[in-house]
C-alpha cells in the first residue's frame, strides 16, 4: 500500500464510509434476529453467518486484504485451517461418550 | 548498520517487514482467541444446562459498545488514511477520536463487570460466567494494549511524521490491523456470549 496516491486513498474514504454503514445494518440485524426465538441450531446459524459477514467486511476493506500480497493471504489461510483444526478436534474427545 | 526493508518491500515477497511481521503476529492472536473460542464450545457442548445470555448480560450495553469499536475501526482507518493524505491535523483527531472511543469501551465494559459483581456474579459462579470473564477480559486486556499504543502514537511518537514520514505511515497501518483485529474478535464475541 506504500505506493497508494492520495486520489486513490479518496476513493478509499468513500468505501471506508460505506462499510461502516453496512456494518451498523448488520448489528442491528444481528441484534434484531436475537428477538426472533428461533430454534437453538437454527440461531446459532444465523448469528455466526452476520458475524463472518462482517468480519470479512473489516478484514476485506479496514485491513486491506483486497489485493494483499500473496504472503499475507497464504499465511492467512493456513492459519484458518488450524483455526478449524483447533475448534473441531476437541469435539472428537466428546464423541466418544465415555464418562457420561 | 540499518535494517533493510523497513519501509522498502523485498522483492520476493512484496512486503517490508512490519506488513509481514504485523500480519504472522495476528496469525498467533487468532489461535489465541481461537482456543478460548473452542474453549467455549466444549463447556457448552458438555454442559447440563446453559443459560441464554441475554437472561444474565445486558444485550443493550454490549450492543452499543459494539457500534462503539466499530466505530473506532473506522476512525482508526481514516488515521492511517489522513497520513496518505498529508494530513498531519487530520490524523492527530482520527486516532485521538480511536483512542477515546476505546476509553469509552472500557468505560462501559468496567459497569458490566461491576454491575455483575454487585450481584454476586463472579466467575466462580458458574461455567457460563467464567468463559465469559476469561475471554472477555483478555479481549479488555487487548484493548488496553491498543490504547497504550495508539496514545503513543498520538503523543510522542507522532515526532517521527517529521523525520521519517513513510515509516510512521507504517507503523500507524500496522496499530491500525492490531486494532481491526480486536473489533473483529468483540464483532463474534458479542453475538457468541450475549445472543445465543
Amino acid at each position: 500500500m506504500s505506493g497508494t496516491s492520495a486520489d486513490e486513498i479518496r476513493k478509499h474514504v468513500k468505501v471506508y464510509v460505506m462499510v461502516f454503514v453496512a456494518l451498523m445494518v448488520l448489528t442491528v440485524a444481528t441484534v434484531g434476529v436475537s428477538y426472533l426465538a428461533l430454534s437453538i441450531p437454527l440461531a446459532i446459524l444465523v448469528a455466526l453467518i452476520v458475524a463472518t459477514i462482517k468480519g470479512s467486511l473489516v478484514a476485506r476493506y479496514f485491513m486491506h486484504l483486497v489485493g494483499e500480497k500473496k504472503a499475507v493471504t497464504w499465511s492467512l489461510m493456513l492459519t484458518a485451517v488450524f483455526f478449524c483444526l483447533l475448534m473441531f478436534l476437541p469435539l472428537f474427545a466428546t464423541l466418544d461418550h465415555i464418562g457420561q | 548498520m540499518e535494517i533493510p526493508y523497513t519501509v522498502e518491500s523485498r522483492e520476493d515477497t512484496g512486503l517490508n517487514n512490519v506488513k509481514l511481521g504485523i500480519w504472522l503476529f495476528l496469525a498467533s492472536e487468532v489461535m489465541l482467541f481461537g482456543g478460548l473460542f473452542s474453549s467455549y464450545v466444549l463447556l457448552r457442548v458438555g454442559a447440563e444446562t446453559w443459560p441464554v445470555g441475554a437472561s444474565i448480560l445486558s444485550v443493550p450495553i454490549a450492543a452499543f459498545n459494539t457500534v462503539v469499536l466499530i466505530a473506532s475501526s473506522v476512525t482508526m482507518v481514516m488515521a492511517w488514511a489522513s497520513l496518505k493524505m498529508n494530513d498531519f491535523g487530520k490524523f492527530r483527531l482520527y486516532l485521538g477520536s480511536t483512542v477515546g472511543l476505546a476509553v469509552l469501551f472500557l468505560v462501559v465494559k468496567a459497569y458490566e463487570y461491576s454491575d455483575k459483581f454487585s450481584h454476586d456474579l463472579y466467575p466462580s459462579e458458574s461455567t457460563f460466567l467464567a468463559i465469559y470473564f476469561t475471554v472477555t477480559g483478555l479481549h479488555a486486556l487487548h484493548i488496553i494494549g491498543g490504547i497504550i499504543v495508539n496514545g503513543y502514537f498520538v503523543g510522542p511518537g507522532s515526532k517521527m511524521w517529521k523525520t521519517a514520514p513513510e515509516q510512521f505511515t507504517n507503523r500507524i497501518e500496522a496499530a491500525g490491523l492490531y486494532w481491526h483485529f480486536v473489533d473483529l474478535v468483540w464483532i463474534f464475541l458479542f453475538p457468541v456470549l450475549y445472543l445465543l
